[in-house]
């Protein structure tokens, strides 16, 4: 590509990166605002954005993690949920809750909503931006919170902190379980595969796309091209200017998707531990496939919501039990990077 | 307690450690004298001194408004170091610390330890033009170039600077009798050579010269010390290491063991949240003086691991924060592993026989097109790779580096051939071919055996014929490129017959060295009894099959009874 033409591509992606933001600052408006307590927010605060829908059963755990990380705000949409989580979230000291029922596909799965926060409350602060179903480890986690984290990345020079959503399941059909709401998710969704993932760079974005696990080999295995997407970009030093675009796989600019290494080195990553398959899943995929309010083009999903409905079982002989983030090192899902 | 050695503590960030360190080492009859960045806030200085008002030896020494990298840092060394010699003249040696280092033993072992090596001067200090492990390009440029501005004020001002002097060949002359030396600025120096390097009467002469270096608090006393010091030794009494960077190595919580046994006197730098750490070394401990030395490797190990990882990465591994454009990987795959083409095609049950003879995984045609043959053909492997082809052959090259990487410590062995998956314009076996990891064993024209066995009718037989023949020819092309890293073997099956079992015996040289002993019986040939004349019905039909060599039309099959060696 000539200089001529990276100029234009850089302005394109520029104008694309500004609709998006006007859009999210119109989409504003679908946001009633509930609980506002963003006045405790110090500056160096981390703070955690999310957005989501029913989901009661797993929150008191989700907040217990991330507070435990050292997450000091969580600034939540609930997107009409009936289960009592916008009661449960109201009542958390360290929680500032707005509401809409609004489309959540309409707001580009949410992502137009928590992008106006970021952009307004965000702007300076390391955030966290994740599913309730996605819980953020990383290399020494246990010993080292979130802030000592950050405070290594700023060293580092980085302001992005990538990770690798791996989905966990559990060894027998998924609706065979049962999860009490505030066990560790990890306790009832025991397993995971450790090295089936695809890699691609994305040409246009710098971003990798990151393809597998066993979502791809047991509901995509002839539409690969289909599979999950498990790159992530949970954490990042905010800056008004940023942008998600695509749920939060990729970043524009364009520069904030190195989170890799590209000569042979490792940079430091996490994982997101994702609990999609608690048992609770056949009964909400049942509900996902007529609401229509997840993927680009939802017919062609049908038969996953279907294998999903009928609570497959995931687990396989080379399945591998779950033991903490050193065993995720040791096998390369995440690294340690420098961070010694 | 003893007041001979004094600490000179410089402070920016984290006031309330620094405080907490400047109390226990107070506590131990120091004396101390701390520089206050001026970049800190009235109202936390303030507090600051409020907080450790109560101590009789503690003074606070003229601030300066710290930069990094520039003559800031010394002036503020220099400032705190001359208040230290004045008011406490019982000093003996000064220890020069910042607010984020933390004491790893009781200041009386440090003192017991500092008396065992009397009049030695404690401070790295390496020549410049010895050094290799000046982070960030600049060595002995630190010392020829000027450096007005610090590289955090404007960092493209200071690129452009560095480039403008280079261009012009600018070269500053070192003043004379000073030979350039730099090590890290936590050194602990004795009354005497410190007192000497402060009053030299050179002194504003050098400093006019260090005010244009670049990060003088790492060269200016580490210079001075050579000209005043009676013995240095050239050692940082801190521990401290600094990654490929120059930034300096963090501790935390989990590093408590590490620390404890290290036996160093002081830690740099500590992470301010690091409350285990913080709590443990600065509790008072029972006991006397213990004469441990410091044995700082395996901290310097464990650092040099990470160090390592960061930079080289893993061999083989392919992930979210590690993905490397290519020649850049620091090794492809993950482990060595074989590729055999041809040899299930010429021998009986190869897989099962190699199986048997060699201490590692076999698998049939991983790449075969309507399913990966997995060794025991199971349909998950290590991995949670699935045999599903299409799922392979989304991305093959993906699916053999996981493979590689997921079984670690077991040589995996695969067959391979024209007929199988070969990716994007050969991309697979390029690969492998540009992949010091992997043997590669060719048969060629071995894909005419299934073929003559397969009794199936003559113009299909000729098309498929024609198509792996083109196939192969394109796959041997690329073994023989000139680029090829991987070990490559190749025979058309002709001159592989004569002989089966010397190329045998090579090949397991290689894979198993070691178990020699059980190779006794080589693998059954199929029968070939009529494979000259299917060629040459494949020639009577038009097609021209070379790749196999001169296969006599009648084949005289080996001895049966052939032995290996």
């Amino acid at each position: 590509m000539g200089p001529a033409a990276q100029i234009i591509q850089a302005l394109n992606w520029r104008r694309r990166r500004q609709q998006r933001l006007a859009r999210a600052l119109r989409k504003r408006r679908e946001l009633a605002l509930l609980v506002n307590r963003t006045e405790a927010i110090r500056p160096r605060d981390i703070l955690l954005f999310c957005t989501l829908r029913n989901e009661a059963a797993r929150l008191p755990y989700f907040l217990r993690h991330y507070r435990a990380l050292g997450v000091r705000h969580f600034l939540i949409v609930d997107n009409a949920s009936t289960d009592g989580s916008r009661e449960m979230l109201a009542e958390q000291p360290d929680v500032s809750l707005w509401h809409t029922q609004a489309s959540y596909r309409e707001a580009r799965f949410g992502m137009d909503w928590l992008q106006g926060l970021l952009m307004k409350y965000g702007h300076g602060h390391w955030c966290v931006t994740v599913d309730a179903d996605e819980l953020l480890i990383y290399p020494h986690h246990l010993t080292r919170p979130l802030p000592a984290l950050t405070d290594w990345l700023e060293a580092e020079g980085e302001s992005v902190f990538g990770a690798l959503m791996l989905d966990l399941y559990p060894k027998g059909p998924i609706t065979a379980q049962r999860y009490t709401p505030g066990q560790d998710p990890s306790e009832v969704l025991t397993h995971y595969d450790t090295g089936n993932y695809t890699i691609t760079r994305k040409p246009d974005t710098q971003a990798l796309w990151i393809q597998g696990g066993p979502r791809s080999r047991a509901f995509f295995a002839d539409t690969p091209q289909r599979g999950p997407t498990l790159t992530k970009i949970p954490l990042v030093k905010w800056h008004w200017r940023y942008l998600y675009l695509n749920s939060t796989h990729t970043l524009l600019p364009r520069h904030l998707n190195r989170i890799y290494d590209d000569a042979g080195g490792e940079k430091l990553s996490g994982v997101l531990l994702h609990s999609k398959f608690l048992p609770e899943v056949s009964a909400k995929s049942a509900e996902e496939k007529h609401r229509h309010e997840h993927f680009g083009a939802p017919k062609d999903f049908a038969p996953y919501y279907d294998a999903l409905v009928a609570g497959p079982d995931l687990w396989a002989p080379h399945s591998t039990l779950y033991r903490g983030w050193q065993q995720l090192e040791a096998e390369g899902l995440m690294s340690r990077g420098g961070w010694g | 307690m003893s007041a001979r050695l004094g600490f000179i503590m410089l402070v920016h960030t984290a006031l309330d450690r620094a405080a907490q360190v400047a109390r226990f080492v107070a506590a131990s009859g120091s004396p101390i004298v701390i520089h206050v960045d001026a970049r800190v806030s009235a109202t936390d200085h303030a507090a600051f001194k409020t907080a450790l008002s109560d101590l009789p030896d503690l003074r606070f020494a003229r601030r300066h408004r710290c930069e990094w990298g520039t003559w800031s840092l010394v002036a503020a060394m220099q400032s705190a170091a001359r208040q230290m010699l004045d008011e406490f003249p019982k000093v003996e040696r000064v220890y020069s610390m910042s607010g984020a280092c933390l004491p790893l033993r009781p200041i009386a072992d440090l003192e017991a330890w500092l008396r065992r090596h009397p009049d030695s001067d404690f401070i790295e200090s390496v020549n410049v033009a010895d050094v290799n492990w000046t982070k960030g390009g600049l060595s002995d440029e630190r010392f020829t170039l000027h450096f007005p501005i610090g590289f955090k004020r404007n960092k493209w001002l200071f690129d452009r600077l560095v480039d403008a002097q280079r261009l012009m060949r600018v070269k500053r002359e070192l003043p004379d009798g000073l030979t350039p030396h730099i090590g890290s600025q936590w050194w602990c120096l004795t009354r005497q050579t410190l007192d000497a390097i402060l009053r030299d009467p050179m002194t504003p002469h050098y400093e006019r010269y260090f005010k244009r270096v670049w990060i003088p608090d790492e060269s200016y006393f580490q210079t001075l010390v050579r000209l005043h010091a009676r013995r240095i030794e050239s050692r940082s009494p801190t521990l401290g290491k600094f990654d490929h960077q120059g930034r300096p190595h963090v501790f935390y919580d989990d590093h408590l063991q590490l620390l404890r046994r290290s036996e160093c006197f002081m830690a740099r730098k500590v992470w301010h949240g690091a409350d285990r750490l913080y709590e443990h070394f600065l509790t008072p401990r029972e006991g006397g003086v213990s004469g441990a030395e410091p044995q700082p490797s395996r901290i310097d190990r464990h650092f040099a691991r990470a160090t390592l990882q960061r930079i080289r990465g893993r061999a083989g591994l392919y992930m979210a924060s590690r993905f490397p454009v290519k020649n850049r990987e620091n090794g492809k795959t993950a482990e060595p592993y074989s590729v055999f083409q041809g040899f299930t095609e010429v021998f009986q049950d190869f897989e099962g026989w190699l199986a048997a003879v060699a201490s590692c995984r076999v698998h049939g045609h991983l790449f075969a097109p309507h399913k990966a043959e997995f060794a025991g053909r199971e349909k998950i492997f290590t991995g949670g790779l699935s045999d599903n082809a299409t799922l392979r052959d989304y991305n093959p090259r993906a699916f053999l580096t996981n493979l590689l990487w997921s079984t670690r410590g077991e040589r995996q062995c695969f067959q391979f051939g024209p007929a199988d998956t070969q990716g994007h314009r050969f991309d697979l076996l390029s690969f492998m071919a540009s992949d010091s990891n992997a043997q590669i064993s060719v048969i060629s024209g071995a894909w005419a055996v299934p073929l003559y066995l397969s009794g199936k009718d003559s113009t299909e037989v000729r098309r498929e014929a024609a198509r792996l023949q083109r196939i192969e020819t394109r796959m041997l092309e690329i073994l023989q490129s000139p680029d090829v890293r991987a070990r490559i073997r190749i025979w058309t099956m002709a001159e592989f017959l004569e002989n089966p079992a010397e190329p045998l015996h090579l090949l397991f040289d290689e894979i198993a060295p070691h178990s020699q002993a059980r190779l006794l019986r080589l693998p059954d040939l199929v029968d070939l009894g009529g494979f000259g004349t299917f060629l040459q019905e494949l020639r009577n039909q038009g097609m021209q099959p070379v790749l196999m060599g001169d296969f006599p039309l009648n084949p005289t099959s080996p001895d049966p009874s052939h032995r290996m060696k």
